[in-house]
């Protein structure tokens, strides 16, 4: 795909923003970027990836999960340009409508979730988790997933999603990214 | 009307919408980012009560990125009646005017607005901005200000008053051979949906302006601006098609949309607002409310005196009321039975409801009480409220429209094996946890409003339904879209709905769970509407072959009008369509309550809770390890997302009774914990086990779908089941929500 090209607004005038280079859903962008502007801000504000949630922008509720090389994280925490070189996943990098990665099926079978925002950092944190391999046991999964919260209270329903998805997995189904 | 087409209402049903939130497809408020776009940032008052002296912008004005900065002194002009501000569920009293004048009346009120060309740029100038307040007394303690607690002088709309008294229950009191006096606590809670609250004002160049407002009804937030701005309605239009979350938080519009449209017709230019999780709590929240619940019962355990009183917190602007008392007034017969509900002016916000207001603080000190008194009487809880089940409303002196209670008992107690509880408290022991079951039985009201609803068939035989209404997560797109494609025949991937948009037919907020009763009979009553015209229309086409068909002759189905009596004989809605030359076929229809009936009944739903806890006797760590709700709530629609609302509800009512709390230092009259990791909500750790079981209900009395709503039920009742299971755990009786470990050690 074409790589893509684009500065964050703040701090452009100036030239105090730093030149980085991401991959976001398998897609090259060469960025031109403030120092102070999270991971999140520029995923939502600059590129219009609005997938990934701003819930507290503290760290304390999961919305914002994206695998940055694989790892869980919350991307309110990152700043962009600590990241350079580095391949991000977000929900719309998993699966589209017309082709649902199985994790996004499963959330949809099981109802796990109800108003939706919480729902694109539960599903990104259940791909990590799933690829940890730490999803031995209802306890367990419940245990791991609760840095991502839902106030609409589908937890007992995004831990069936997950169990399936895992089951799935180890028996060398899809493979998880 | 018999029909071939699958049945679709009441089997499960993945969520319409699923596939668009499970990608991130689903945009949200602040998700909408015209190229024009400037960024917010609020700065509140950092003390309760004062007068503005002085605001320094110059720091902030210098920023770069930074295009203004908005007060009280310098704000364009607005309404200055409160009729103007008073939106479609405001209570009585006068509305706050975000940036109105120099006085504040609560900390975390809106006093600035930062307005820049990045997010970044208004948040840092934001810290720029020097206000100084000359300060004076505020008084945020409800203990204290109980004192001068009052009733009410003006109603709010839509909530009754405290029922009136009825025998004498001074005399029945006295006389009881059994009672029970004790005095309940809720402390403050705040709503913390997942979303922040948000509004992006996109200005579309001719003064007119699209808004994405975080809200439970679009035309609440329509209104609001065209009264507060003076702005024609079709000037505003308010489009918000998904809502991450309300729980009550986004009935009233909240003061960032207030600024929003403020900053943006002011600067001719789309603005987003955006709270910040802090700024989450400078608006509404649960009141925190006091309660005294008094139990006169004969040794057998019948109620003859019961009284039920609260004070609840309000602001000193506004008298925020809530159904707390009445419901034990018609749980239960009791022929002795008094009522009092009282506010107490604090300075903060206004509260505002929280799923299931009132209830969910009124039940949980009834129901702690009838656990207290079939201690006291040695009587097994279920069986207690069995020997007092009410046949009737004996506050309003009305039958129940339906009252499925009696088998939710049953059947949630069969569930739950609720036979294998020990009723003697602190006996069961399991390592180094104390182990405890306990029950409540839960109410809420089954309300209808007034709603409209539009159904589209188009020439390629699809259909589309459209409301302003909302789904704040509660499922009404899939029950819309479930419904219209049942009585049209047609299969649900041929229907679409659509929500949250202020030029679709009126509806009022999604709120009170009346939301699947009104709006799912009105997109009925359309579809029927379009049926009926499409069927006119079929008998016409040339050499039809339903020339002489009438309603009764033909059933509609897999997007055919057949004859019942012969299926060969059959045209397609697209052909009918096609054949008159039209794209489509329109009806609009209105859901009314069925306002004869509801003067002879009441509607309620009701539930059972069954909760079983294990408490950490070292420790005093609660873990709620079972719930089951049996509830008794008409038709069910659709058994998966109503399990899930039932679920929802459980889950924050688990956080009401263990976790929740906003704590106020009252030396500076602020809510201290003001972020989610002081401000504990359940985590998936905290949730276990929930069983939902829907008992079989009919209900036509009040409800033409048989629907009785299921937004609020899951939290009233579980709370006091909790509380109960840990008074069988551990022999403690907590009467101050939240419980936590400080509580039981």
């Amino acid at each position: 795909m074409m790589p893509n090209t684009a500065v964050t607004g703040a701090g452009e005038q100036d030239g105090r923003c730093i030149p980085i280079h991401l991959t976001i859903n398998g897609v090259a962008h060469h960025l031109s970027v403030a120092p102070w502007t999270s991971l999140l801000d520029l995923l939502r504000e600059k590129l219009d990836l609005t997938g990934t949630k701003k819930g507290c922008d503290h760290g304390q509720c999961g919305a914002c999960t994206v695998l940055v090389d694989g790892c869980r994280m919350n991307s309110c925490l990152v700043l962009a340009v600590t990241r350079d070189g580095a391949d991000v996943t977000t929900v719309e990098g998993l699966g589209t409508v017309d082709d649902l990665h199985p994790m996004q099926q499963a959330f949809v079978d099981h109802d796990a979730f109800q108003c939706g925002y919480c729902t694109s950092g539960q599903i990104v944190s259940a791909v990590g988790l799933v690829a940890e391999g730490r999803t031995g046991s209802r306890a367990q999964i419940r245990e791991l997933m609760s840095g991502n919260l839902c106030r609409c209270g589908a937890y007992p329903n995004i831990v069936d999603a997950i169990v399936e998805v895992a089951a799935g997995a180890r028996e060398g189904g899809e493979p998880m990214q | 009307m018999p029909t071939t087409a699958p049945k679709i209402i009441g089997y499960q049903q993945n969520r319409v919408d699923g596939p668009m939130k499970v990608t991130g497809g689903a945009r949200y408020a602040a998700e909408f980012t015209p190229s024009d776009l400037h960024h917010g940032y609020v700065v509140c008052s950092p003390v309760a009560r004062g007068t503005i002296r002085h605001i320094d912008a110059t720091a902030a004005m210098a920023f770069p990125g930074v295009v203004e900065v908005f007060t009280h002194e310098n704000r364009p002009d607005t309404a200055w009646m409160d009729r103007n501000y008073q939106d479609q569920v405001a209570p009585p009293g006068h509305p706050f005017r975000p940036l109105y004048d120099d006085r504040v009346l609560y900390s975390g009120q809106p006093i600035a607005l930062v307005i820049a060309d990045s997010f970044e740029a208004a948040r840092d100038a934001a810290a720029l901005v020097r206000i100084e307040i000359k300060v004076a007394d505020h008084q945020t303690d409800i203990m204290a200000a109980q004192a001068r607690a009052y009733v009410p002088p003006k109603g709010r709309f839509g909530i009754s008053g405290p029922p009136s008294s009825r025998g004498d229950f001074g005399v029945a009191f006295a006389g009881a051979p059994v009672r029970i006096d004790a005095d309940y606590r809720v402390a403050v809670e705040h709503h913390n949906p997942m979303e922040p609250h948000a509004t992006t004002v996109e200005w579309m160049g001719d003064g007119a302006i699209t808004v994405h407002d975080k809200i439970q009804g679009v035309m609440n937030s329509q209104k609001y601006v065209t009264g507060v701005f003076g702005m024609k309605a079709k000037d505003v239009h308010v489009v918000t098609p998904f809502v991450g979350g309300g729980f009550g938080s986004g009935l009233r519009p909240q003061y960032q949309l207030f600024l929003a449209v403020m900053a943006a017709t002011a600067l001719k230019r789309s603005v987003r607002v955006v709270l910040t999780r802090d700024q989450m709590w400078t608006h509404v929240h649960r009141p925190h409310t006091l309660q005294t619940v008094k139990l006169g019962a004969t040794t057998d355990g019948r109620l003859t005196a019961l009284s039920h009183e609260a004070i609840a917190g309000t602001s000193t602007f506004e008298d925020h009321q809530e159904v707390v008392v009445n419901w034990s007034g018609m749980l239960y017969h009791c022929p002795n039975a008094e009522f009092s509900y009282r506010l107490a002016q604090l300075d903060t916000y206004t509260p505002s409801d929280m799923r299931a207001p009132g209830a969910a603080l009124g039940l949980f000190a009834l129901e702690s009480a009838m656990d207290e008194l079939a201690q006291a009487v040695n009587i097994d809880p279920v069986e207690l409220r069995l020997r007092n089940y009410s046949e009737k409303d004996e506050n309003r002196n009305k039958r129940f429209s339906s009252k499925a209670l009696r088998a939710c008992y049953e059947q949630g107690g069969q569930a739950f094996e609720w036979s294998r509880r020990s009723p003697e408290p602190r006996s069961v022991r399991d390592g180094r946890e104390l182990v405890g079951m306990g029950m409540a039985t839960g109410v809420w009201e089954a309300r209808t409003t007034i709603l409209s609803a539009r159904a589209t068939l188009r020439s390629d035989g699809t259909l589309n339904v459209a409301t302003a209404s909302a789904d704040i997560g509660t499922g009404t797109y899939t029950i819309l879209a479930q419904i219209a494609a049942e009585t049209m025949g047609l299969d649900i991937g041929q229907v679409s709905a659509n929500l949250g948009d202020s030029d679709y037919p009126a509806s009022p907020v999604e709120g009170g769970s009346w939301t699947a009763a009104s709006a799912g009979n009105a997109v009925r009553m359309a579809c029927e509407a379009v049926r009926s015209d499409l069927l006119s229309h079929a008998r016409t086409l040339a050499g039809s072959p339903l020339n002489d068909a009438s309603e009764e002759d033909v059933i509609f189905a897999n997007g055919r009008i057949m004859l019942k009596t012969d299926h060969e004989r059959s045209v397609t809605y697209a052909d009918v369509l096609k054949g008159h030359g039209l794209d489509r076929l329109e009806a609009e229809k209105t859901n009314l309550p069925h306002f004869l009936a509801k003067l002879r009944y009441v509607g309620y739903t009701h539930s059972a809770v069954f909760a079983e806890v294990r408490v950490d006797e070292q420790l005093g760590q609660v873990r709620v390890t079972r719930l089951v709700i049996a509830a008794a709530a008409g038709r069910i629609l659709n058994p998966q997302t109503a399990r899930s609302q039932i679920m929802g509800a459980a889950v924050m009512a688990i956080g009401k009774t263990l976790e929740e709390e906003t704590f106020t230092d009252h030396r500076f009259g602020r809510f201290m914990n003001h972020n989610l990791a002081e401000y504990h909500i359940p985590v998936n750790a905290d949730v276990d086990r929930i069983d939902v079981i829907f008992v079989d209900e009919e209900d036509d009395a009040l409800s033409s779908m048989d629907v009785k709503g299921l937004g609020e039920l899951g939290i009233v009742g579980t709370g006091a089941a909790i509380a109960n299971a840990i008074f069988n755990a551990t022999g403690r009786r907590i009467r101050d929500l939240p419980i936590t470990l400080d509580k039981l050690l």
